[in-house]
């Protein structure tokens, strides 16, 4: 299942060395019902959430320990497949390993790196070999929307300065290369600028709902636990991924007061909570937002009883999507265990994720600022035109 | 001076009217002396009951060449300047109340007048004022019933031009005053440098529809029809000059040599219509049917008008072309053949000359038919080109460039921006689609054809409305294609909604808050897609873009032939208004364009992608950006 992610990769190499038995707790995960459709989303945010907690390695390593058959040769020619093309994979893998990397940031590394190791001669030479490397990188995983908006934005931030085509190569070269790691900066400290901005917004004695496992919005809740407010956090369970379990494991390592919501308990607890802060996948242009299913249903509740919803994320994941309804994506499929043998002829919504219209956002806390929705749009005509 | 002070004090409150204006408003407004601007408001109040009586006379538009020379405005200012009279009109001139004022009037494009007040043109200002407080005071209110007359004998001891002219600037001023349209359309005549002269031309131009319709309500309307006609056009001109120039001034129609030339040169005499409703008497409305003829017998006649122009514009008067980008191809068309045959006057820079010819195009073609908001951007464009020309260049270069900038417009912002729109849209169109468009937009057509073409399975249900019942057209060339297509009209638009699953609807305009200005009966759709959850997506070129904003479908608008409502072809056993429209009871109003608020807007298809219909300021903004650097 988690053929090419790199928890994954860390995992074979675990198994392969010592045979771990599987843990004492969750040995109950039945064998997933469509292993074939499973999507890369999926393996991605397996990814994400195994970079985080260690628990979580492990259970799945027991859960790749449990089908470890169909992995192996997998995993090898997805080997194969990466060495082929030049190291960008191996590199964009190499800053995944990092802890509390987001995929698009080790993507737009790994692209910097492509520059810096050209040996191209001329700037439409090295912007194709952008381009070829940006769309190996995007293969890689074709769900990921934040992947995706990174690769392109990284592109178009890098190459369109118009000045390049007056100096020589080799300056250029270097100016594409400072741009290139300035834009690998700013992302890698995005987190922390969305931190500090979104301070203001937490009041002392507030409730906070969280929703899916967003790295940002962990980042925002630790600051705000090391600034001494004091607040407190109803998570939702997050199935099929179990984001809730996890985040309560980490918000309570910090000492911040944490309450487990069901899904469905969301309107029935809404009244006392004080503000809604979820992460994105990807914003998409007209200012609303792709995340974790569910995401839309709380936004709903939230818009419908005037609690305002707060999103996070990095400037990165601006992309130039515009869905007019849930099905206009591209689908990402996941699968999902109910614990009980379903009946073959039954079928089960497996979309991981939906998107939430943009009238029902507040506010988007960004890298470039806490902004209205309607500036996504904004931004993506002044760097697109 | 007391004389130009009285109408003043008639009233205008340069302050905007907005709402059930009557001519006569406007020209109260004009009126209304600096000094007295405070009572403005209060005047422009008032007089509208004034109006009710006379019909907002159009006064001849002015064509913009005449306009175009301050030098001519001052000079024949300078004979009338009175200060305190022209207070008003010019803003920086008077410090007094006037200045006030005209920030006001400048803003309403309907007062021609004051928007002389722009500094060197004072003195046009003044002579805009002059001639159109002249008119101003014949009509509008009943308050300013007196003033006019005053006003007129001032006026015309100033001006060369005596009774006839003011009479038609009192009409004129009063359209102006009421508003007329702030249509969308581009000022392009007269910005590109004329600024000033804009302000003071639309100083005069509302100076001129005051004293229109001023006219009428000192005679009746039949009497003044004819003389007022052509002034009326023009001072619907400034007037339409100044809504499209929102922004600035309007031209110069102050100068009363350029009121008269106006005059003499008004080619289409338009008769104003009689029965008129209340709430549109800003705008302006013609009896349909009897310039057609008369304009074709002049067309040998015609001196200072191009036959290419003329052409275009006759086809406009009879409907031939109809639809934003079919007019504004034709009408640039027909300018590159201007362009073509152009030669400059001795003693005459080209680019000034040319820019008041294309001026005096554009005000013929306004009088055949308001310009819609792509032709207006389309002559701000030309405009610009020319005024951008270098003074280096031989004629021959300077008019090889031109043309090919003329081409490279049509090619970029209307063809290939077409292109990439039909790009975009394809890509929200999926197989079992069923979707809705509304009359014949070109843009929505284009990419049906192409999604068919693309082999997507959709069908495609046409809501059509009369009179003008476009949709047949959009219907039998989907139909020639074999794509699947239902017919119905716009009475049983939420019966069918319920099956829809995306809506695609054209537009005139976009304006800055996100407003579809298009055609009528588009928000109707809009509104009822909204209410079952249907996406609306609106097709529309960036150089359709306006940074005007609109607030509903009354302040600018086009109105059509009422006959055509109270007619219904081929079905004389239901005509029964047929033969009604000039029922004092009665009133027909056959709209042209509607206002759909940006709300039930899901998302606008342009040439730089799909974008909110929040983000339409900022494309404004970059397109305009992309044009000062061009």
């Amino acid at each position: 299942m988690w053929r090419r992610s790199a928890s994954f990769i860390l995992d074979d190499e675990r198994r392969r060395t010592s045979n771990s038995p599987p843990m004492a707790d969750n040995t109950t995960r039945a064998p997933f019902q469509n292993p074939d459709a499973i999507s890369a989303y999926y393996q991605t945010r397996a990814a994400h959430h195994g970079v985080i907690t260690s628990d979580w390695l492990a259970q799945a390593q027991a859960a790749v320990g449990g089908v470890s058959g169909e992995e192996h040769p997998d995993s090898s020619v997805a080997e194969l497949g990466k060495e082929k093309t030049f190291n960008v994979i191996e590199e964009f893998n190499g800053w995944r390993k990092q802890p509390d990397l987001a995929e698009a940031v080790a993507a737009i590394r790994a692209l910097a790196a492509v520059i810096r190791a050209s040996e191209a001669s001329t700037m439409m030479e090295l912007e194709i070999e952008l381009k070829k490397a940006s769309d190996t990188l995007k293969s890689w995983d074709k769900t990921s929307i934040s992947l995706t908006a990174g690769c392109d934005l990284f592109i178009r931030y890098v190459t369109r300065t118009s000045a390049l085509e007056y100096e020589d190569f080799n300056s250029a070269k270097s100016r594409l290369l400072e741009r290139a790691e300035k834009f690998g900066e700013i992302s890698c400290k995005a987190r922390k600028i969305i931190a500090m901005l979104s301070q203001d917004f937490i009041f002392d004695g507030c409730t906070i709902l969280v929703h899916g496992l967003s790295r940002v919005v962990l980042e925002i809740l630790k600051t705000a636990a090391q600034n001494n407010k004091l607040f407190r956090v109803l998570c939702t369970e997050g199935r099929p991924d179990g984001t809730g379990v996890l985040l309560s494991n980490e918000l309570s390592k910090l000492d911040i007061p944490v309450k487990l919501l069901l899904d469905s308990a969301v309107a029935y607890s809404m009244d006392e909570v004080d503000m809604v802060f979820v992460g994105a996948d990807g914003v998409v242009e007209s200012g609303g937002i792709i995340n974790m299913m569910g995401t839309y249903q709380i936004a709903l509740v939230a818009h419908s009883m005037n609690k305002p919803v707060y999103v996070a994320a990095e400037s990165y994941k601006f992309a130039r999507l515009y869905p007019l309804d849930q099905k206009d994506m591209a689908p990402a499929l996941r699968p999902i265990e109910f614990g009980v043998k379903i009946p073959a002829k039954v079928e089960v919504e497996r979309s991981a994720r939906d998107y939430t219209p943009p009238q029902y956002l507040t506010l988007l806390f960004t890298d470039l600022g806490v902004l209205s929705p309607s500036v996504v749009s904004d931004e993506l005509i002044q760097l697109y035109l | 001076m007391e004389s130009r002070r009285n109408p003043r004090a008639v009233v205008d409150p340069k302050v905007r009217q907005v709402g059930f204006f009557t001519s006569s408003q406007p020209d109260s407004t004009h009126q209304p002396d600096p000094i007295a601007s405070e009572s403005h408001p209060v005047a422009s109040s008032i007089s509208p009951s004034g109006n009710s009586l006379s019909p907002v006379m159009i006064p001849p538009p002015r064509h913009n060449s005449s306009d175009t020379f301050p030098l001519r405005a001052a000079a024949a200012a300078a004979s009338a300047v009175s200060p305190s009279s022209f207070s008003y009109s010019t803003r920086r001139d008077f410090p007094d109340g006037s200045m006030t004022a005209s920030p006001g009037r400048v803003s309403r494009a309907s007062f021609s007048k004051p928007s002389s007040s722009l500094p060197g043109v004072g003195m046009d200002s003044m002579a805009a004022a002059k001639s159109s407080s002249v008119p101003a005071s014949g009509l509008t209110t009943v308050s300013v019933v007196n003033m006019p007359p005053g006003l007129s004998e001032k006026e015309s001891d100033q001006k060369k031009n005596s009774k006839p002219l003011k009479e038609k600037t009192t009409k004129a001023e009063r359209r102006a005053l009421q508003e007329a349209q702030r249509a969308a359309k581009a000022a392009a005549k007269a910005e590109g440098g004329k600024a000033p002269l804009v302000s003071s031309g639309s100083v005069a131009s509302t100076n001129v529809k005051a004293a229109k319709p001023a006219k009428p309500s000192s005679q009746k309307n039949d009497v003044a029809v004819a003389a007022p006609g052509p002034s009326e056009k023009k001072g619907g001109q400034t007037e339409k000059d100044r809504k499209k120039d929102a922004p600035h001034p309007r031209m110069q129609y102050d100068d009363e040599s350029r009121v008269v030339k106006a005059k003499r040169r008004a080619v289409v005499k338009q008769t104003e219509a009689k029965n008129r409703v209340e709430l549109f008497r800003h705008l302006p409305q013609y009896e349909h049917g009897t310039q057609l003829p008369d304009l074709e017998t002049k067309f040998f006649q015609l001196d200072p008008m191009h036959p290419a122009v003329y052409k275009v514009g006759l086809q406009y008067l009879s409907g031939d072309i109809s639809g934003g980008n079919a007019r504004c191809i034709a009408m640039l068309q027909a300018f590159q053949e201007v362009v073509k045959d152009y030669s400059t006057p001795s003693e005459k820079t080209l680019n000034r000359d040319m820019t008041a010819k294309i001026s005096s195009y554009v005000s013929f073609l306004i009088e055949c038919r308001p310009l819609s908001v792509s032709m207006g951007n389309a002559i701000r464009f030309v405009k610009n080109r020319i005024a951008k020309l270098p003074i280096t260049l031989s004629e021959s270069e300077a008019k090889a460039a031109l043309q090919s900038d003329i081409e490279r417009f049509i090619n970029e912002k209307i063809i290939m921006a077409d292109t990439v729109i039909v790009k975009h849209a394809v890509t929200k169109i999926r197989d079992g689609d069923v979707l809705l468009t509304y009359g014949s937009p070109t843009a929505v057509e284009m990419v049906l054809l192409h999604a068919h073409e693309l082999k997507k399975k959709f069908r495609v249900l046409v809501v059509d409305s009369r009179p003008k019942l476009e949709g047949q057209l959009l219907l039998r060339r989907l139909i020639k294609r074999g794509i699947n297509c239902t017919y119905t009209h716009i009475n049983a638009v939420s019966y069918i909604m319920h099956e829809v699953t995306k809506v695609f609807l054209g537009a005139s305009s976009v304006l800055s808050n996100g407003t579809v200005y298009s055609r009528v009966g588009t928000a109707c759709v809009a509104m009822v897609a909204s209410a079952f959850r249907v996406p609306v997506l609106v097709c529309c070129e960036a150089y359709k873009f306006h940074e005007r904003v609109q607030l509903d479908s009354i302040c600018s608008n086009e109105l059509g032939d009422p006959n055509a409502i109270s007619k219904v072809h081929g079905r004389e056993d239901i005509n029964y208004l047929d033969g009604l429209t000039n029922n004092a009871n009665l009133q027909f109003l056959n709209l042209m364009y509607d206002a759909t608020p940006s709300d039930y807007i899901s998302m606008i298809i342009t040439d730089y992608g799909m974008v909110p219909p929040t983000s339409v300021p900022v494309i404004v903004r970059e397109y305009q950006k992309e044009h000062s650097l061009v």
